[in-house]
């Protein structure tokens, strides 16, 4: 008998009870539709995750000032000013793992266009901020050295800024606005870098030169930064060396004995994205388990129907021995029904479940993944499935006695 | 082999186990069986007569003893070999006419067909014969449940023909049937071995073995008697073209 024959016999048999058919597949079908939903979507969370940190910036170290302390109540990191400026050239120059540092000074004002204003974040740095951050302008120029030099009112718009003072697409390269009454220049629009993982929008925010943010928007912690240091590393591996190389250049600046807690604190972006990657996985795959574990509760499904079809045609395979059909023809017979089901399962369950993933990826916003690789796995195990459980029941219908067979009522 | 008969049993034997229990269902038979007769088996039950019928029919194999079919010897073939040998050498009918249901009668007759690897094509056009043979030519799509017992084991004995085999083996084939019903499948089985087929029947019906030219009476395992009937070969020349033996 040819393969297709073969096939066509088990479809038979299966149409003949669709409904008995349609439950004992549903097994399966849930379990791979499961298994394929969950992976999809754990790959867009981690995608979603993943793309949140490296809008953020590469190889990025923030260093925040430490936390105040009165009277046992702790302010929290940032609170007290303990970076200088001398820390920030100490960082730049003396870590050879650090490729650029910059300030970021930030404080929030009303930015005013000829027609609209907008209250946003003023933001205080200097050209490196931008490598750091990898983000370049969209239109204009960016901020150069001499703007920081000369303490220049020159202003860099985000996007969202640009639609909320100008409208959607304009381009605002020439104009003024003013930020605390003063006059700026737009230079640049930067290109839109999205949200941060927790949902900030990061072009709500305008960025003038630090020198000119110190003199006119807010002077006055003398040799203190009143913000942050953003730290560059040179490269990806070079990150958590870079974060133990400024750590003992600031203890060290900062003459702290070995026995007192740090008046900074370093925070490593990579290593944070990683930490968020891993449980993401993590989950992922714990419900990826959980839905194979339920594809093989399919699999004793099927074998429990084959076994019962099996009896239950006890009198078609004796009269099959009978003209003919040898041992293998009936194992064929029944094995090829118990994969038709499990493979076709297998096959609406991946629908099934692809159809559910991209529901909720549109809900959540989430990019939709699907690596070929997972489909063909999903389909190969519930094959898989298919002939591990038909096995029993079909060897034991291909080793029925034929007269015993036909006399079974 | 020319020349050799199509069954030779020499005292063959079949010891079943039950439990405890040996049971010597066969307890030595003897048998020649030349192709072309009509031979029926009779007795009571528990004489053997299945037992016989279904060594004869390879579906079982003797305790000892030897059994030649066409003068080769299958007493020791695996069940491999024995499913090639039903399934060129043998038609079955069965009492209950065993045909698959809620399938049409043309793809039960098909059956020993797919297992000989015929193509489908030339499947359905023999299967369609044998049918129009016996006579359900306008029966061809009709499903087991929509047809009277005769048509269904005129079906059966359809399948039991399509392979154009040596020896038609039936068991009890008009026990289910009415004897009207039994006169009209005899007369059928009768034609066939008129035209050359080699038939065994069991039967514990006087009536219908004398449909038959040759008697056998088991008891306890053993042949008692073994009575040819002189028969007026009515009409041979007429019928002998209406069977095909040969594929």
């Amino acid at each position: 008998m040819s393969p297709w024959a073969v096939l066509r016999l088990a479809f038979r048999a299966l149409g003949r009870n669709t409904m008995r058919s349609f439950l004992t597949a549903l097994g399966i079908i849930i379990g791979v539709g499961a298994f394929i939903a969950m992976v999809v979507i754990g790959e867009g969370a981690k995608a979603r995750v993943e793309e949140a940190f490296s809008s953020m910036g590469t190889n990025l170290l923030i260093v925040l000032p430490g936390s105040s302390s009165q009277r046992g109540v702790f302010g929290g990191f940032g609170s007290l000013p303990t970076l200088t400026w001398d820390d920030l050239k100490a960082i730049q120059t003396e870590v050879p793992s650090v490729r650029h540092a910059a300030p970021q000074l930030r404080s929030t004002a009303s930015i005013v266009s000829e027609e609209q204003n907008w209250t946003t974040s003023v933001t205080g740095v200097t050209p490196e901020y931008f490598e750091i951050r990898n983000w370049p302008v969209a239109s204009g120029i960016p901020l150069t050295a001499s703007d920081v030099d000369g303490a220049t009112k020159v202003v860099l718009l985000g996007r969202t800024v640009v639609d909320r003072l100008y409208g959607p697409g304009a381009d605002p390269v020439g104009q003024t606005v003013r930020i605390k009454s003063m006059p700026f220049q737009v230079i640049g629009v930067t290109a839109r870098k999205g949200q941060s993982p927790n949902g900030q929008d990061y072009d709500d925010a305008v960025f003038i030169p630090v020198s000119t943010y110190r003199s006119k928007i807010q002077g006055g912690l003398g040799n203190f930064i009143a913000g942050s240091i953003f730290v560059g590393a040179s490269s990806p591996e070079a990150t958590a060396r870079a974060e133990r190389e400024v750590r003992s250049l600031l203890r060290e600046r900062h003459h702290l004995a070995p026995e007192v807690d740090d008046d900074f604190q370093v925070r490593n972006l990579t290593e944070i994205a990683t930490a968020q990657q891993e449980g993401t996985r993590t989950l992922t795959t714990l419900l990826a388990s959980i839905a194979a574990v339920s594809l093989v509760v399919g699999g004793i499904g099927i074998m429990n129907i084959m076994l019962v079809s099996v009896t239950e045609r006890t009198r078609e395979i004796g009269v099959r021995m009978a003209v003919g059909a040898k041992p293998r023809h009936i194992l064929a017979q029944f094995l090829a029904e118990a994969l038709s089901l499990s493979v076709m399962g297998g096959v609406t369950g991946a629908l099934l479940g692809l159809l559910t993933a991209s529901r909720l990826a549109a809900r959540f916003g989430w990019p939709m993944l699907v690596r070929p690789g997972i489909i063909v796995l999903a389909l190969a195990f519930s094959g898989l499935v298919g002939v591990v459980f038909g096995l029993y029941p079909a060897q034991r219908a291909s080793r029925l006695d034929p007269i015993e067979a036909l006399r079974y009522e | 082999m020319a020349g050799a008969p199509l069954i030779q049993l020499d005292d063959v034997t079949k010891v079943y186990r039950a439990g405890e229990v040996e049971v010597r269902a066969l307890a030595g038979v003897s048998l020649v069986v030349d192709a072309g007769e009509f031979v029926a088996v009779m007795g009571a039950s528990g004489s053997g007569k299945s037992t016989l019928m279904h060594l004869i029919g390879c579906l079982d194999r003797p305790t000892s003893g030897r059994y030649l079919l066409e003068g080769r010897e299958v007493s020791g073939l695996n069940r491999n070999a024995l499913a090639e040998v039903r399934n060129r050498t043998m038609g079955f009918v069965f009492q209950s006419f065993n045909l698959l249901a809620r399938t049409s009668a043309l793809e039960n007759v098909e059956l020993p067909l797919i297992y000989a690897g015929v193509p489908a094509a030339e499947r359905r056009r023999r299967a369609a014969k044998a049918l129009r043979q016996v006579g359900l030519g306008d029966r061809l799509e009709h499903h087991p449940s929509q047809m009277s017992g005769g048509q269904q084991q005129r079906v059966a004995i359809a399948r039991a023909l399509v392979g154009a085999p040596r020896l038609l083996l039936a068991d009890e084939p008009t026990g289910n049937l009415d004897s009207r019903t039994s006169g009209e499948v005899m007369a059928l089985l009768r034609g066939l071995s008129e035209a050359g087929l080699t038939i065994v029947l069991v039967t514990h019906a006087p009536d219908i073995a004398s449909w038959t030219s040759r008697v056998l009476q088991l008891k306890d395992g053993l042949v008692t008697s073994d009575e040819r009937v002189a028969r007026v070969p009515s009409g041979v020349p007429a019928h002998a073209g209406a069977f095909e033996t040969a594929p």
